[in-house]
């Protein structure tokens, strides 16, 4: 069992699925607590993970390393590290909620829909996985499928649009990548003589400086459409705000969180030269930078509830790519956890709108105003999502950022002040809609019939509450589980980084360091 | 002296014996059976005869390796073998679309099966040939049989438009092709390949005769594979032919003139390789450019499904331009799954009908999903397919072809090539949204035969077979190519 844990892990929504597909589709009822169940049933599959995982071992666990195309050299080649571990939870936990929360939203093509999330689930928890690059590329593409026709079936009046927007997107930039892999493959099948696409394997490559930048860019643009980065976050407006709202949610939830994975995983520790060369780093920067400050200032302008969240999100995914590719151990694991904080309270805002969406099905900030005479439990949690995303003190986002302003600062002092001020505007553009939406007086005579929320949204959103406040208020096992996996991509991009500034390195024997935010 | 026809003379030709047999049998007896479906079933017992003869063919080449008959005009070797299989599987599929197809179009005469078996004798003897009048006479036999295939629905305006079409311009690319060949003779004064690549090989690069040769037989060539700036005919001919033929064209004589071309450059022409291989990148670039863009508008399916042709041609041919053993490895691989996902898709096409009249624009499609979702469900794996995303087995005809441009340095073509998969995913994706995402009053009508059925269920599993199992189709891809590149 404990040998084959990451394979029942990702299969388990599939079986789901297939049992799903058995069903006679009349019988709605009989199909939503099927496709709950197996969501479910993938969650406390997924629960073992979190007991079994050491964090005292640097390398990959729970391994699973079988041949698949021997004549390629493609391996079925599956293994987590702390950074899987955390992005695995965050799917097998949103993705449950998300299957929960279309209980009432999806009333149509019902089989058809849980049948794609659960499809979904699966594609998305085999990206965290895979450990054969080939392997992971085949779940990046396919799991773009089951996207596509839940914004397109399930969507708002633009679906059919942004849709095919969404997939043609990230489908050009992952065939990009896939170029920057062949390369990589036959530059170490070149070298060593044999052909692999294990990730430690091609990681032994050497390839000269002008060829890795090339290859860098390769990855980084499919990385960076998924995060989405400035100036390729185009699509992402236009799917978060057509996408229902579970699609909404697991696309803030889940998918943008693979462009992060994606470059922590693949681009800097395959070609650290490249990703530490200095041009790249500027630009790199210099786009988060311009993410930060440009998505605050959209939102800001924004009079679309759903799409103000959107270009939250293309703010706060900048922060996570500017931690990152400051290069040092708190700006990597900043990034990363302000990914999964961004995951946990992103798609409680989206959860939020759904549920007057559903009631009222308008989307404009004007049509609501002083919800929270009405819906005091809807407006409680509403207000924890804002402060959680917009960094308060004591709740998961304040951790993130914080730690990413460290990195940041210690990089160099123009990113941190920019940074700020991105946090600054995030404030005033969450702090606004929450005046516009739930405070003053209920002006709009169709806001009177809005009822509160009942015990299924609730216990869809108390655990991604909780969460947040676990994050917040006690954030040192994330960052333990975070502790040697980030060492590990610091020591390829820069090895003499911890002899330099006397911090001991985590990943040697016996050294138990402290958590990094509290040393 | 040697006897005039051997054993190995025989055993060599047995296929093409075997089909012409076939096919004759056929235009006899047809006059006795009075049924289509009868036909239908005598062509299939052909090609299990077939079958068999390939069989001992591929113990052959296992054994003996390459083996040379009727005076060195005739080949087996893995190749042929590779080849032959690909026209018989195509040929079975096309077999067993038609028998319901022309009942429904009250076209379902003997004559029709027996074409098909006379184009296939001339695709093996394309694929077998190694001097260039049996080869020439193999092209000739395929194509002429097509052009009546082609015209087969006597009563139709469209069909007998695009026989006419497809007639005069095969006529005037056969006339490149000859013209090219004259020239190869007058340089070797010999028409068998070897001769010919010793005679190559001894002229200089920059010989004017050479490069002439050159071009005029590229030029017959890249008509009958259709590609860029000689394709115009594909589409008008997709459209007017019966969708089986369509399928049939599509696949099999583009197989067989891929065969052809392969046998050319490989052997004779291996030498000036460079003088080759811009012209192909260059070809293979604007054929991937038209293709994918005037794909992009078409509402007929049949139109679409041309100019996605078109397209998958350029990607095939990249493996040339590469040059270089993966490439021609993709090839190989690329033309294997490409039988099963076009098959598949123009099954269900032939399939389509409302009022007992062909329909085949996209709408008509609109709300599969809601009526018929096993067979959307089955298009969707062909299209997602031929859009080239893995874990299809489309995916790995581009993965070779991609890995063969990078191995030979080819950067900007790769770079092309793969951009332009975005681009085909768009036209894909408009069969795939009208048959998901838009819900139709009028909802699609899909009356496939048991023959469809089965061509339509097994395409789409080898599909997804060959996706999540690649690993044997790779080797017999591997054991197929031309091991003469330098």
């Amino acid at each position: 069992m404990k040998e084959h844990i990451l394979s029942i892990v990702w299969l388990t929504p599939l079986v789901g699925m297939f049992i799903l597909l058995l069903l006679p589709k009349e019988n709605k009822q009989l199909i939503r607590i099927v496709a709950n169940l197996a969501a479910f049933a993938g969650f406390l599959v997924s629960l073992p993970l979190v007991f079994w995982f050491d964090n005292s071992i640097a390398d990959y666990q729970f391994v699973e390393r079988v041949s698949w195309i021997p004549a390629l050299g493609v391996e079925y080649y599956l293994g987590i590290d702390g950074i899987s571990l955390l992005l695995i939870m965050l799917t097998t936990v949103v993705g449950f909620l998300s299957i929960l929360s279309s209980w009432t939203a999806i009333e149509e093509r019902v089989k058809e829909y849980y049948a794609f999330f659960l499809f979904l689930q699966a594609g998305m928890l085999g990206v965290f996985m895979a450990l054969d690059l080939f392997l992971f590329y085949v779940f990046w593409e396919i799991m773009l499928v089951p996207m596509y026709f839940i914004i397109g079936i399930w969507g708002h009046a633009r679906r059919l649009y942004a849709a095919i927007k969404f997939f043609l997107y990230t489908l050009a930039g992952s065939v990009l990548m896939l170029l920057a892999m062949l390369a990589l493959y036959f530059k170490h099948a070149e070298q060593f003589g044999v052909y692999t696409f294990a990730i430690e394997d091609l990681m032994r490559t050497q390839i000269p400086l002008d060829m890795q930048i090339w290859l860098f860019w390769g990855f980084f643009i499919a990385f960076a459409i998924k995060v989405p980065m400035f100036p390729l976050h185009t699509w992402l407006p236009d799917a978060h705000t057509e996408a229902p709202t579970a699609g909404s949610v697991i696309l803030a939830g889940v998918l943008l969180k693979m462009g992060l994975y994606g470059l922590v995983r693949f681009s800097i520790p395959l070609l650290p030269e490249a990703a530490s060369d200095a041009t790249t780093v500027q630009i790199i920067a210099v786009l988060s930078i311009i993410a930060i400050v440009y998505g605050a200032l959209v939102s800001l302008m924004q009079k679309n509830w759903k799409k103000l969240i959107a270009y939250s999100s293309v703010s706060h995914l900048g922060f996570c790519t500017l931690g990152i590719i400051a290069l040092n151990p708190n700006g990597i694991a900043g990034g990363i956890l302000q990914g999964l904080n961004h995951g946990l309270s992103t798609p409680l805002l989206f959860l939020v709108i759904g549920i007057v969406y559903e009631q009222r099905h308008a989307l404009e900030i004007a049509d609501y105003g002083g919800l929270a005479n009405r819906m005091p439990i809807y407006t409680t949690i509403f207000l924890i999502s804002i402060l959680a995303s917009m960094g308060m003190p004591g709740l998961n986002g304040f951790i993130g950022e914080f730690t990413i302003l460290r990195g940041a600062f210690e990089r160099d002092v123009t990113w941190a002040a920019f940074a700020v001020l991105g946090i600054v505007l995030g404030a005033a553009y969450l702090l606004w809609l929450f005046q516009r939406t739930m405070l003053g007086p209920m002006t709009n005579p169709k806001n009177e019939k809005l009822r509160d929320l009942n015990l299924r949204e609730i216990c869809v959103m108390a655990p991604l509450v909780l969460w947040c406040f676990w994050i917040g208020l006690y954030p040192k096992q994330h960052f333990e589980v975070l502790e040697k996996p980030v060492a590990r991509i610091v020591e390829r991009v820069d090895p003499e980084y911890y002899s330099r500034n006397g911090i001991p390195n985590p990943l040697n024997e016996g050294v138990r360091a402290a958590s990094l935010v509290q040393d | 002296m040697d006897p005039l026809f051997t054993w190995t003379d025989f055993f060599v030709l047995k296929p093409a014996i075997l089909l012409s047999l076939f096919g004759c049998g056929i235009l006899l007896t047809d006059f006795l059976l009075k049924q289509g479906r009868w036909n239908a079933l005598t062509a299939l017992v052909g090609e299990g005869f077939v079958a068999v003869a390939l069989w001992q063919h591929c113990e052959d080449v296992a054994a003996n390796g390459q083996r040379f008959a009727l005076g060195g005009s005739m080949a087996v070797d893995g190749f042929s073998v590779f080849f032959n299989y690909i026209f018989v599987v195509s040929a079975i599929l096309a077999i067993i679309i038609a028998s319901r197809y022309m009942d429904d179009e009250k076209s379902n005469r003997g004559e029709f099966y027996g074409l098909m078996l006379f184009a296939q004798a001339g695709m093996t003897v394309m694929a077998q040939g190694y001097e260039l009048v049996t080869l020439f006479i193999g092209l000739e036999l395929m194509a002429l049989s097509f052009y009546v295939m082609v015209g087969f629905l006597r009563n139709e305006l469209r069909s007998n438009e695009a026989a006419m079409k497809y007639l005069i311009l095969g006529a005037l690319s056969s006339g490149f092709l000859a013209y090219g060949f004259s020239i190869f003779y007058g340089m070797s004064g010999s028409t068998n390949l070897a001769a010919i690549a010793d005679a190559v090989a001894g002229r200089e690069i920059s010989d004017p005769v050479l490069l002439i040769a050159l071009v005029t037989t590229s030029v017959g060539l890249f008509f009958k594979i259709s590609v860029v700036p000689f394709h115009m005919w594909a589409p008008d001919v997709y459209e007017g032919a019966p969708t089986p033929i369509t399928a049939y064209v599509s696949v099999a004589s583009k197989a067989a003139s891929f065969a052809m071309m392969m046998r050319i450059f490989l052997v004779p022409l291996v030498s000036v390789q460079e003088l080759w291989m811009p012209l192909f990148g260059a070809v293979a670039l604007l054929t991937m450019t038209l293709g994918n863009i005037a794909a992009l508008t078409q509402n007929n399916l049949k139109r679409l499904l041309a100019y996605s042709s078109i397209s998958h041609a350029g990607y095939i041919l990249l493996g040339l331009a590469a040059g270089n053993e993966t490439g021609l490895k993709g090839i190989s691989l690329y033309i294997l799954v490409y039988i099963f996902m076009n098959f598949g898709v123009f099954a269900l096409i032939s399939a389509m009908r409302r009022e007992g009249h062909a329909t085949e624009d996209i709408d008509d499609l609109n709300g599969l999903m809601h009526r018929h979702p096993g067979y959307a469900i089955l298009m969707l794996v062909l299209l997602l397919s031929l859009a080239g995303i893995p874990p299809m087995a489309g995916f790995y005809g581009k993965y070779f072809i991609f890995l063969g441009l990078l191995e030979a340095g080819s950067y900007l073509l790769a770079i092309a090539g793969a951009l332009y998969v975005a681009v085909s995913a768009y036209y894909y994706f408009r069969i795939v949204r009208a048959m998901f995402l838009i819900e139709s009053l009028e909802p699609a009508v899909i009356a496939p035969g048991l023959g469809t059925k089965i061509a339509l269920v097994a395409s789409a599993v080898f599909t997804l077979l060959i996706g999540l199992y690649p690993e044997p189709f790779i080797n017999m891809a591997t054991g197929s190519i031309l091991l003469s590149l330098r």
